[in-house]
């Protein structure tokens, strides 16, 4: 609960700010003490001290699960302000609002991690969702960024369309919207045409997230939205937003599919799902010449990896989503800190990264390759709690191979910017580096080591 | 009357926003057809609202089925949120290429 009201409160503070304090560098440093505040609320909060106490009826639910998930965005999005803060007063005049709607846009992460009830997963999308339409197009001037804009504006508010309408079906068949189903007596219909409903709901409703996450049908927004909206807030919408949607989908998957897995074969439509994301995202990314649009097509590969946990919903999925969200939040967080400050997009801008700017290489180097899943990084324990989870469930097997093929596949591309930044000679031109942006990324590597060495430190909160 | 005709009025109409969604052009009418497909959802919450309460005839489950009219009152208050921010965004695109055809929006194909 603190989480959720002390990032209303401090959205509200940060809107103040905008005219109470004249120096626009500092909204960063409040930006960033917010989310300190919030991030050791949110940790008081999981041992029981709580600053808000009253009865939710039932419309949350404060679990291990949600309390560790919500810790790690916070702790992702207090890494991606202290490191990418700086950029976010190019676009325009208004810092201290765009830090605002990022607040607000935790709101609503937060309220995802908590949700027990279709009315708060609305209202918790929904306000993650409305803040997003507006850092896409906050670039005011620049044709790709309104572009970018009204793209998510409206395929988001089509699959919001599409989520409610689910619940109502989904409603419809249950009599209730809490997530734990007590069929309330529904005398009105026969029973199998309730049961109809919910299916039909859940359908709805899982179109409607695996929008939300960028999955393969329904993936053809991302590269567009991704490429056109400023790099500072792509970095934010690929990273914490897609691991917060991810925590939605996977908690309606544990309670409402497991319950309904009698009737329809969600295995089979996730397996489905998976392989044409995996596909799409990974065959894609190979033939891109810009980088950024290289990481959106990648950001959909990794959605493909994630989807593993709704496939095979046990509580190795559980773990692996966690931890997998923290490697790919991190990893990416600092790919996109490198990519700002680049002058040009593109590989070849990236070629001889390594000569002028060795630390930049270096770390950047570990973020690829954490994405690719390569040993001693974070990404390999990610993807391998992923697949083990699926050898757990003891069926569609053949879905690990084809994971570790397009795997394969994903080290083609990041390996690409590795060898442009050492292998091949080039002028790559940045925008001035600070010391401290250094210190940053450095910070973020090491810690992408440091899980990758001892998945444990993230795994251990769930239980201790 | 029976819920079965309400299902399928509000599918109907439903519908008609998707398919609005997804052959027209301009940003405004498609953004008409999100509505619509909002207030279909509304109307059938309704009706299942009504449908919960008729299940439970007594004075003691006076609540049934009011969790979903609160619900139609949410949809409304986040579908106004969401008309604000989509008109100006659909102001912006306009100021810059004076024009709301989303045909336009195929620079960032290339």
């Amino acid at each position: 609960m603190n989480a959720i009201i002390l990032s209303a409160i401090w959205a509200v503070i940060m809107m103040l700010g905008s005219f109470m304090v004249k120096r626009k560098g500092n909204f960063r440093h409040i930006a960033a003490f917010g989310l300190l505040v919030l991030f050791v609320a949110n940790i008081a909060d999981t041992y029981g001290y709580s600053l808000f106490n009253f009865n939710n009826h039932g419309f949350l639910q404060f679990t291990r699960f949600g309390y560790l998930f919500n810790s790690i965005a916070i702790f992702s999005s207090l890494i991606y302000v202290l490191i990418t803060g700086k950029e976010i007063s190019r676009y325009g005049n208004h810092t201290a609002e765009y830090f605002a709607l990022i607040f607000f846009v935790m709101c609503g992460v937060s309220m995802l991690a908590f949700y027990n009830n279709l009315l708060t997963l609305f209202l918790g999308i929904e306000i993650m969702t409305i803040p997003l339409y507006i850092l896409t197009g906050s670039d005011k001037r620049n044709m790709k960024s309104n572009e970018a804009a009204l793209k998510y504006f409206l395929m988001g508010s089509f699959s919001t369309g599409i989520m409610l309408m689910g619940i109502v079906f989904s409603y419809g068949g249950t009599g209730t919207f809490s997530l734990d189903v007590s069929r309330a007596g529904i005398p009105n219909l026969y029973n199998h045409v309730a049961s109809f409903l919910e299916i039909v709901g859940l359908l709805l409703l899982l179109v409607s997230l695996a929008f939300k996450v960028s999955a393969a049908p329904f993936h053809f927004w991302t590269p567009d939205v991704y490429d056109g909206a400023p790099s500072v807030f792509t970095s934010f919408m690929a990273t914490i937003v897609k691991a917060a949607g991810f925590i939605a989908f996977i908690k309606l998957c544990l309670v409402r599919m497991t319950a309904t897995s009698a009737a329809i074969d969600w295995k089979m439509i996730f397996a489905i799902i998976i392989i044409a994301t995996l596909l799409v995202g990974n065959i894609t990314a190979v033939f891109q010449q810009s980088v950024k649009r290289m990481l959106a097509y990648s950001s959909i590969a990794q959605a493909g990896f994630m989807l593993f946990s709704l496939f095979s919903v046990n509580d190795f999925a559980k773990e692996g989503i966690l931890l997998y969200s923290a490697a790919y939040s991190l990893a990416t967080i600092g790919i996109f800190a490198v990519l700002v400050k680049m002058k040009d997009y593109t590989f070849e801008g990236y070629n001889g990264l390594a000569k002028k700017q060795p630390l930049l290489a270096a770390t950047n180097t570990v973020f690829l390759l954490s994405l690719a899943g390569i040993p001693l990084t974070a990404g390999f324990f990610a993807k391998y709690y992923m697949l083990a989870a699926v050898v757990k469930t003891g069926s569609y097997l053949w879905l690990v191979i084809v994971a570790v093929l397009f795997a394969a596949v994903s080290v083609y591309y990041y390996f690409r910017v590795i060898q442009a930044m050492y292998f091949k000679d080039g002028n790559a031109e940045t925008e001035a580096i600070t010391p401290s942006f250094k210190a940053g990324l450095l910070l973020v590597a090491a810690l992408i080591i440091l899980i990758g060495v001892y998945p444990g430190i993230i795994l251990n909160w769930l239980y201790f | 009357m029976p819920i079965q005709y309400y299902i399928a009025l509000a599918s109907c109409l439903f519908c008609i926003g998707v398919v609005g969604v997804l052959t027209r052009r301009n940003a405004i009418i498609i953004f008409m057809c999100i509505e619509l497909m909002l207030n279909a959802v509304n109307l059938l919450l309704v009706a299942f609202s009504k449908m919960s309460f008729g299940a439970h005839p007594g004075a003691s489950e006076i609540a049934a089925g009011t969790d979903a009219q609160l619900f139609v009152f949410f949809i409304m208050v986040v579908a106004a949120a969401e008309v604000s921010v989509g008109l100006a965004i659909i102001v912006m695109m306009y100021r810059n290429i004076h024009s709301v055809d989303i045909n336009f929006l195929n620079r960032l194909k290339n």
